[in-house]
């Protein structure tokens, strides 16, 4: 298939990418112990307050977010069903 | 055009107008020259212009220009002049009449200087957006409509009992500060309130938005959540509460912006998201958070616009906008993914991006206010736009899993909005004193220093990092084709069941009551028939003798009586 060869679907270029990102990463987080931030609240201070914040953060988003699912979702045509069944509904009872 | 002065609104409405009376070829450029000489109007005017009049004793400034409005004008005329290009290969005459109406009835909000043509033009951009949803033309498109359209109408209403309320308070209309002190205020808060998309009030967008045409939901996302932001920037900088409801908008979003299917829904909670950075900046007040707030808003314009085009132009090439039936459309459409990617670069403000120069006002005005846990709040909320907005719409749209779907590029006229917005955006923030000299506030502010962009890079690389190893590990939740409740649930489920309950019970008491007065009736009827019938007391004859002697009986009582 010529799908596979499409450069995005590489598997050498997905790992090139999540290199690239873990090398930003462990980059940025190293400069923390080089640059000399200034701050305004105290937290902000600590070494790699941002990275982590950011990091864990979006964990608990997603999972958060994943466990509202439980409760939230319902089948796509939710609110139109109720309409169409509504409906068939008045015409049955007709 | 020099020397003629008009009203900022007015050559929308004539652009409306024509229009209405264009053939379908013409009607597109001849909008986009009305829009660029309503530009050149808007900047010939001298710098106080001002139009005063006089209703039934009332003083009235139907326009009043200064730096706040300007900006916003300016604002919304690049919006426009983007919207019709994008929308170029439309050839439906009353989206494009409803669309100038829209943006000029914006204008006219924005320069209304008292509470009355406010009022006017707040209704006016109801009316009128309303027929870029319905242009949607399906059964969801309209009922939707129907929905937004109860919102903003119970919007203006509010609007009109405050400001009733508020002059005879204060005796006058000039729309200046308000602030919340009295119950007009109130009234008034709550319906710029409802327009900017409060918490529990915020499903109007969400709901009608994604049900609008590819080039409607652009001009939709532009102006009428705006107009509420500057409307509140005027009346309500500086009050607390809305700190709190700020940061509120800014968080809750997310959660159902990563779990939402339809890539324009997620857009539609992406714009609530940054509203509430917009909030928290205008409930802060001091100088640094108003300009914050208001840069926000001009870069969200462009940026939000950008992505909203960028998935409009998926959804009419594809025909498709859900999540989990689109991916690796970057081999068919990759002008339209490199735009995409750069308004998701903004939105999640990147430095060198245009939402990196605003956001980082708002973050440091809550900074120096001492807002630490709304600070630590928006930090969160910043993560999950990139997650959700900057990551998750390029990242389901136009890589993911290949869908398998083959389609053409978008047409130029997209693609030329599209460069027009994605040039704003890197102009914008690499020369951020573009856009900062024409702020409300004179500002000496600087984003770009070590410590900012070090720390934003951070805080957004480790978002990204959270975003694969979510995805390595399994656990991020795929795009499902679903829908999920939100506060409007209330209202489309329990709601019409409690009415239809309610009237059903009415209907059974009005039919018991009836049923049971009819018998009563008829029982009375029988009874008197009975009566009279051969054999009832009332038919009876009696002899004359017994006459007689109860006569005498009476007689005989009556003389008893009379001796007592």
């Amino acid at each position: 298939m010529s799908q596979s060869q499409d450069f995005f679907d590489r598997p050498a270029t997905l790992r090139l990418i999540l290199n690239s990102l873990y090398v930003i990463c462990a980059l940025l987080v190293g400069l923390d112990f080089v640059i000399h931030r200034h701050t305004e609240h105290p937290w902000e201070g600590l070494y790699g307050f941002y990275p982590i914040y950011g990091f864990i953060g979006c964990v608990i988003l997603v999972l958060v977010a994943k466990w509202m699912r439980k409760g939230l979702m319902r089948e796509e045509d939710y609110y139109q069903q109720t309409r169409e069944s509504k409906t068939e509904n008045t015409h049955g009872g007709d | 055009m020099v020397g003629i002065e008009l009203p900022p609104f007015l050559l929308f409405y004539l652009g409306a107008v024509i229009a209405l009376l264009g053939g379908a070829t013409w009607r597109g450029p001849a909008m986009i020259v009305v829009i660029i000489l309503s530009a050149l109007n808007l900047w010939q005017l001298p710098a106080f212009y001002g139009l005063e009049t006089q209703l039934m004793g009332m003083e009235l400034k139907p326009i009043h220009i200064d730096r706040l409005s300007l900006l916003f004008g300016y604002l919304f005329h690049i919006a426009a002049f983007i919207s019709v290009i994008y929308s170029l290969h439309v050839k439906d005459k009353m989206q494009q009449v409803a669309a100038m109406l829209y943006a000029g009835s914006a204008l006219g909000a924005v320069f209304a200087g008292d509470l009355l043509t406010l009022f006017v033009f707040w209704e006016m951009l109801a009316v009128t957006s309303v027929f870029l949803i319905w242009a949607g033309r399906s059964d969801k498109a309209y009922s939707a409509g129907m929905r937004y359209l109860i919102a903003q109408v119970i919007s203006g209403m509010l609007l009109l009992v405050g400001v009733i309320l508020y002059y005879q308070h204060q005796g006058n209309l000039m729309f200046s500060k308000i602030g919340l002190d009295s119950v007009a205020s109130w009234f008034i808060f709550i319906a710029f309130g409802i327009k900017c998309a409060f918490p529990f009030f915020h499903n109007w967008l969400t709901d009608a938005y994604p049900e609008a045409t590819p080039t409607g939901t652009v001009f939709l996302s532009a102006f009428t959540t705006k107009v509420a932001v500057y409307a509140m920037a005027r009346g309500f900088p500086g009050t607390e509460m809305l700190v709190y409801i700020g940061a509120t908008m800014a968080c809750f979003p997310i959660f159902f912006a990563v779990i939402e299917n339809d890539l324009r829904r997620v857009l539609a909670y992406s714009l609530i998201n940054q509203i509430g950075f917009m909030m928290v900046g205008i409930g802060i007040g001091t100088e640094l958070g108003i300009n914050g707030a208001v840069a926000h808003a001009f870069n969200d314009v462009i940026f939000k616009g950008l992505l909203f085009m960028s998935m409009g132009a998926v959804l009419y090439r594809t025909g498709r906008i859900n999540g989990s039936e689109l991916g690796g459309l970057y081999k068919s459409m990759p002008k339209t993914a490199v735009l995409c990617i750069i308004g998701a670069a903004s939105i999640s403000a990147f430095p060198l991006f245009s939402g990196f120069v605003s956001k980082s006002m708002i973050m440091s005005a809550a900074l120096k206010d001492n807002f630490d846990v709304v600070w630590l709040l928006l930090l969160f909320a910043s993560a999950g736009v990139f997650h959700h907005a900057g990551i998750k719409i390029p990242y389901f749209a136009f890589f993911a899993h290949d869908s398998g779907i083959r389609c053409k590029e978008a047409p130029w006229n997209m693609l030329l909005a599209m460069s027009i917005a994605a040039a704003l955006c890197l102009t914008i923030g690499i020369f951020p004193q573009l856009l900062y000299q024409h702020l409300p506030f004179a500002t000496d502010y600087s984003a770009y220093d070590v410590s900012h962009i070090l720390t934003q890079t951070q805080l957004l690389f480790f978002s990204a990092l959270a975003f694969v190893w979510l995805n390595l590990k399994g656990m991020y939740p795929p795009e499902l084709p679903s829908t999920n409740l939100d506060v409007d649930w209330l209202y489309r489920r329990p709601l019409p069941r409690l009415l239809n309950a309610c009237g059903r019970g009415c209907l059974y008491i009005d039919q018991t009551a009836r049923n049971s007065i009819l018998k009563l009736g008829h029982a009375f009827e029988d009874r008197l028939a009975n009566l009279h019938s051969s054999g009832g007391i009332f038919s009876r004859t009696i002899s004359i003798s017994s006459m007689v002697a109860w006569v005498v009986t009476l007689l005989a009582v009556l003389l008893v009586f009379r001796f007592i």
